[in-house]
């Protein structure tokens, strides 16, 4: 499977179709559960990451979130 | 100690999104290549809160793409504390996920002196990196 991820070729070798969370796993991704995913341009629920499917040619973008506060400081 | 470069009229743009944000937090996130800032991506925090922020993901990724369209990298990500010292907090450390970049922090706690500083966080484990001004 040929994905595009993060505006680079990505090669998913062996498989066909994987899920959002599988992905993530496959890429080796630290922190997944601070990760926002576009699929083709359309911002994924957190909550589907199990059910959405990628499939050759799709084109991936995720990326962690940014905050911060002031905490303890 | 690693450093990071920029020109004088970015990092006096960050102090000015500092003061006409204040009280609240501003953010943004910085671009450039290697370590030489050139670009500055203003956002918005959808806390608007005085002790917090936090990025639209929506934003996030047009800058991201932005980025990637001008043959940029994302840098830094910056951010204001208001009435606090320019340190990361233990929240801010928590939430540096993103890798390989630099975390700039604004302090407006005296008014008339702002400090920015920037800093690395490896293994949640920050150092402070030199900020180096470039005066046209």
């Amino acid at each position: 499977m040929n994905l595009t991820v993060n505006g680079k070729k990505a090669v998913i070798a062996d498989k066909e179709s994987l899920s959002i969370s599988g992905l993530l796993d496959e890429l080796n991704v630290e922190d997944p559960l601070y990760v926002t995913v576009e699929l083709n341009g359309d911002i994924l629920e957190r909550s589907d990451f199990d059910r959405v499917v990628v499939r050759d040619g799709d084109e991936i973008e995720f990326l962690y979130f940014m905050g911060g506060g002031r905490g303890s400081c | 100690m690693s450093m990071l470069q920029m020109a004088k009229s970015i990092y006096e743009r960050i102090i000015g999104r500092a003061r006409e944000g204040f009280p609240f937090e501003v953010c943004g996130i910085l671009g450039g290549k290697g370590n030489i800032v050139s670009a500055i991506y203003p956002m918005t925090n959808t806390d608007a809160s005085r002790d917090h922020f936090m990025m639209d993901p929506r934003e996030q990724f047009s800058v991201v793409k932005a980025l990637r369209s001008q043959e940029l990298e994302m840098l830094a990500v910056y951010h204001s504390h208001p009435e606090t010292p320019a340190r990361l907090s233990d929240e801010d450390i928590r939430l540096a996920l993103t890798p390989d970049i630099s975390y700039v922090i604004v302090s407006l706690a005296e008014p008339s002196a702002p400090e920015v500083r920037s800093f690395r966080i490896a293994d949640k484990k920050v150092g402070s990196e030199e900020l180096r001004i470039i005066y046209d």
